[in-house]
């Protein structure tokens, strides 16, 4: 009896959790499905279409040229041995901590009219007026795909690399003793079989395209992205805005199927190998260092180039962004993040716990649901929250009117809504984070606590909670780190006056004065080099 | 003409020498084994053979060709020779067919067709052709494997313990298929193994080989009664050393007794040990006998009983409808047999 009580209570506050997290999303498909909006058939009728092909040709360009550059990177970095590999075997990750904002506005100071390139070959040639020459123009499409790509190109690298890596050698060693070069083993071999892991690379990388806001709004392309935001901001039409996130659902629907679909074609080999076979091909001279240019050109391009300039700007510009305002908006952001964290935690445990404990069928749906909020674009997270939020403040003022007391915009117009969207978005890699460590806990560790006479409260608290300390430690600090880039969803949510460092580059990108916020643009890369940090470390544990 | 011919190969791997000037010559249509423990070096010969690594220096013939020496060096891909893998490294993407084809690709699509065809009839595997290796057993994955690497009439076969991930019940069978395929097809095979019951059964001749070297080379028989030194001796079976003492030319006194030689070998004065395998000591009960039996074990056809002498374990076996009595005195002989005398 005692057993059964303490169950329902965990089932009842899984799914709340449940229910909360995802209560956005329904709001957002039931508005975009059923709300009636002028805005919205205006837009359809003129520029609606050039968004979505806007999006559709970035998407497409974005996935193009990162395969371009990571599959040969992975290719290079798993199987060759050149000068350099070690270290770019990591580095080569390094530009996922750059923000596409810092990344497009570094290039167009450099490349513009302007920018210094421009101006040296202006010299060189005796040029004096833009008439004079052809020079391409970054803050266009193509632009921002070339920018997008540089900074996503990792995920598929990544990926790619650990597919081949989990290969075993002999498959293409095989193929090379039946006659085929290595570039043809390439084709024949290495690709078809790391089909799936290519798949979900490049759906990841589709999804991050869409979501992102900060290079298209600067570049001034307009995409859906763009389009909700400024339907939001510019037409006050939280209806239109669910309309167009909703044409963005479809798109992420499609993605997160293939992705799916991709892993479950993937198949699983073991790797059987001796020390030997740390490399398959030993690229010596002219080849070795055609392979350590091509990284070092990419790694330069996309990392070292970026942060090299925000530190020149960071130094002539000390005294002005050395300034109380960076500590300000550091101390919002990191107050944030805290909150978010430690809330995404502590639901994530509690979510994940019932799942080990529970004994219904529908026991993982609680944390299935509280995770869909991940795949969700910043600007739409922002929408979805609104929609609810909104209508909740406006029922509590209607109840107060009359007597007195005006509650005012009390979850929409507050840190509320910040922190309740970064728990949406986040929750799902502090679930993930938890729920791993969590299965390595044997339940038979569970058993000898309970005929230790513990209940299942004392035995999360004093058994799993222990043994989980990494685990929730790492989970924080992922979700944390998130939450300090968080760019989009933090624009359309926080409240009148209130900026996070994020926010705070961002506005200073938009004015194009990046100079003066160039510590905390630097702080923000540097936070985001952490979770790269993590993520490189528990590789090399694998080995 | 040999069908592979090594001389002086070396090869380090972190300062350490893993092949330590070998020479190996391959007759043709011949299958020799490397044989020896892990660490000896054996894959890496068979590595350098296929060119998947590169030996710092030596010499490497396949048929006439040089494929490695002192300027040359050929990439795997041009040299022509066929590889099985321990986890026969299927294209889990490909059918069966298709992997059977993939060494083919210089062929007309008919021709293929009409060798992959052959090559599965020849494997008994002619119904599988449109499967997935995965769909397969370990023991048809293998034949798979000897047909795909075959098929494009390589010159030289390597053989990478293709037998280990195999059940014991069907091993014996499947060696004596496999190396009748290779008979058929008249291809010079090397063979790289670590138990000596698959070497005796799949290979015309034997190399043991012992940090990076080939400790000695030659046919079973020879290898088992006429070890030249410990190492070949003790790989070969389990055995201890007695102290002895030459006397005469063809017997050696011991503290067991005198042990007849069946081979009569030029013997030198000293003293020195002589090594003896299990299967050439008899136990049996008299009426005085200092043999300790530590331990009686019964496997069906045998009794092993479990004894010390000079300080060496090892377990001798009695007949099923012979067993010892083992309230009583224990005494032992060695049974006269071609000695190993190693001074």
């Amino acid at each position: 009896m005692q057993l059964k009580t303490n169950l329902s209570n965990w089932q009842l506050t899984a799914w709340v959790i449940g229910i909360c997290l995802s209560t956005p999303l329904a709001f957002l498909i039931f508005e975009s499905l059923q709300g009636e909006s002028e805005v919205f058939s205006h837009l359809w009728n003129t520029v609606l279409w050039d968004y979505i092909s806007n999006t559709v040709w970035l998407i497409a360009g974005v996935l193009v040229l990162s395969a371009l550059i990571a599959l040969p990177l992975g290719w290079l970095t798993a199987y060759c041995h050149f000068p350099g590999k070690r270290v770019f075997e990591w580095a080569l990750m390094l530009p996922l901590a750059m923000p596409t904002y810092i990344i497009a506005y570094v290039y167009t100071d450099l490349l513009d009219y302007a920018g210094p390139v421009q101006i040296k070959l202006r010299e060189w040639f005796n040029w004096t007026s833009p008439d004079d020459y052809w020079f391409f123009d970054i803050r266009t499409l193509p632009g921002a795909i070339v920018m997008i790509a540089l900074v996503l190109y990792p995920y598929l690298y990544l990926i790619f690399k650990t597919a081949l890596r989990e290969q075993s050698f002999k498959l293409v060693q095989a193929s090379q003793l039946m006659g085929l070069s290595p570039f043809q083993s390439f084709l024949k071999v290495s690709l078809p079989l790391s089909r799936g892991a290519i798949v979900a690379a490049l759906a990841l990388i589709s999804m991050e395209t869409m979501a992102d806001f900060a290079t298209v709004h600067y570049f001034a392309v307009s995409t859906l992205t763009t389009a909700v935001y400024d339907t939001w901001l510019g037409y006050y039409s939280l209806t239109a805005a669910a309309k167009i996130s909703g044409i963005m659902l479809l798109f992420l629907f499609v993605a997160l199927t293939l992705e799916k679909m991709s892993r479950k074609s993937k198949v699983v080999h073991e790797r059987q190998s001796s020390v030997n076979d740390t490399c398959l091909y030993e690229l010596n001279g002219k080849s070795g260092w055609i392979a350590t240019l091509f990284c070092s050109l990419i790694l330069v391009v996309a990392f070292f180039v970026p942060v090299g300039i925000l530190f020149s700007y960071a130094i002539d510009y000390f005294d002005q962004a050395w300034n109380d305002e960076f500590f300000t908006y550091a101390w919002q952001s990191l107050k944030i993040s805290f909150y978010v964290s430690f809330i995404a935690i502590l639901f994530s445990i509690l979510v994940v716990f019932y799942q080990r404990i529970g004994e219904q069928k529908s026991k993982s749906l609680p944390g299935k649901v509280s995770s869909m909020g991940y795949a969700l674009p910043g600007t739409v997270l922002a929408i979805a929250v609104l929609l609810p939020l909104t209508l909740f403040d406006d029922y509590l003022n209607r109840w107060f009117s009359g007597t007195g007391f005006e509650p005012g915009l009390l979850l929409s117009g507050t840190i509320f809504a910040m922190v309740f969207a970064y728990v949406v978005r986040f929750y799902a890699i502090a679930h993930g984070a938890v729920e791993a460590s969590f299965v390595r806990i044997s339940p038979s560790i569970d058993m000898a606590s309970a005929s230790l006479g513990k209940n299942k409260f004392q035995t999360l608290s004093r058994v799993h909670i222990p043994l989980l300390k990494r685990g929730i430690l790492t989970a924080g600090l992922l979700v944390f780190i998130e939450c300090m880039k968080e760019l989009p969803a933090a624009l359309l949510l926080r409240p009148f006056n209130f900026e996070t460092l994020a926010t705070h580059v961002f506005q200073f990108v938009s004015d194009e004065q990046l100079e003066l916020a160039s510590i905390s643009a630097l702080f923000i890369v540097l936070v985001g080099l952490i979770p790269l940090y993590l993520v490189n470390r528990s590789m090399e544990q694998q080995k | 003409m040999y069908s592979l011919s090594i001389e002086s190969l070396q090869y380090s791997y972190d300062g350490q020498a893993v092949i330590d000037d070998l020479d190996l010559h391959v007759k043709e249509n011949e299958i020799v084994c490397l044989l020896g423990s892990s660490g000896c070096g054996k894959t890496t010969t068979l590595k350098a053979i296929a060119g998947l690594l590169k030996p710092q220096s030596g010499t490497i013939h396949i048929g006439s060709k040089c494929v490695n020496g002192t300027d040359t060096f050929i990439p795997p891909q041009n040299r022509n020779v066929g590889m099985m893998f321990q986890d026969y490294a299927l294209f889990p993407h490909l059918t069966v067919f298709q992997n059977v084809a993939f060494g083919l690709s210089k062929l007309s699509r008919a021709d293929k067709q009409k060798r992959v065809d052959e090559m599965l009839e020849l494997v008994h595997l002619s119904e599988f052709g449109n499967r997935y290796p995965h769909e397969l057993s370990g023991g048809q994955q293998q034949r798979v494997a000897i047909a795909r690497a075959l098929a494009y009439k390589p010159n030289l076969l390597l053989l990478d313990e293709p037998f280990s991930n195999i059940d014991a019940q069907v091993r014996f069978q499947l060696i004596s298929d496999i190396r009748s395929i290779i008979k058929d097809q008249k291809v010079s095979a090397i063979f790289v193994s670590h138990s000596k019951d698959e070497a005796f059964a799949f290979s015309d001749r034997l190399a043991i080989m012992h940090q990076g070297k080939i400790a000695q080379l030659g046919c079973p028989t020879e290898l088992f009664q006429t070890p030249k030194n410990k190492v070949v001796a003790e790989f070969l079976g389990q055995g201890i050393y007695l102290d002895a003492k030459p006397s005469g030319n063809d017997s050696f006194q011991t503290k067991f007794g005198l042990v007849n030689s069946l081979t009569k070998q030029p013997l030198p004065s000293e003293h020195g040990k002589i090594f003896v395998r299990p299967s050439n000591i008899e136990l049996f009960n008299a009426d005085s006998g200092e043999i300790k039996v530590n331990q009686e074990r019964f496997v069906g056809t045998e009794y092993l009983y479990a004894v010390e002498l000079q300080g060496q374990q090892l377990e001798i076996a009695k007949p099923a409808d012979n067993p010892l009595d083992l309230s009583k005195p224990i005494s032992l002989k060695i049974k006269p047999h071609a000695v190993n005398f190693f001074s």
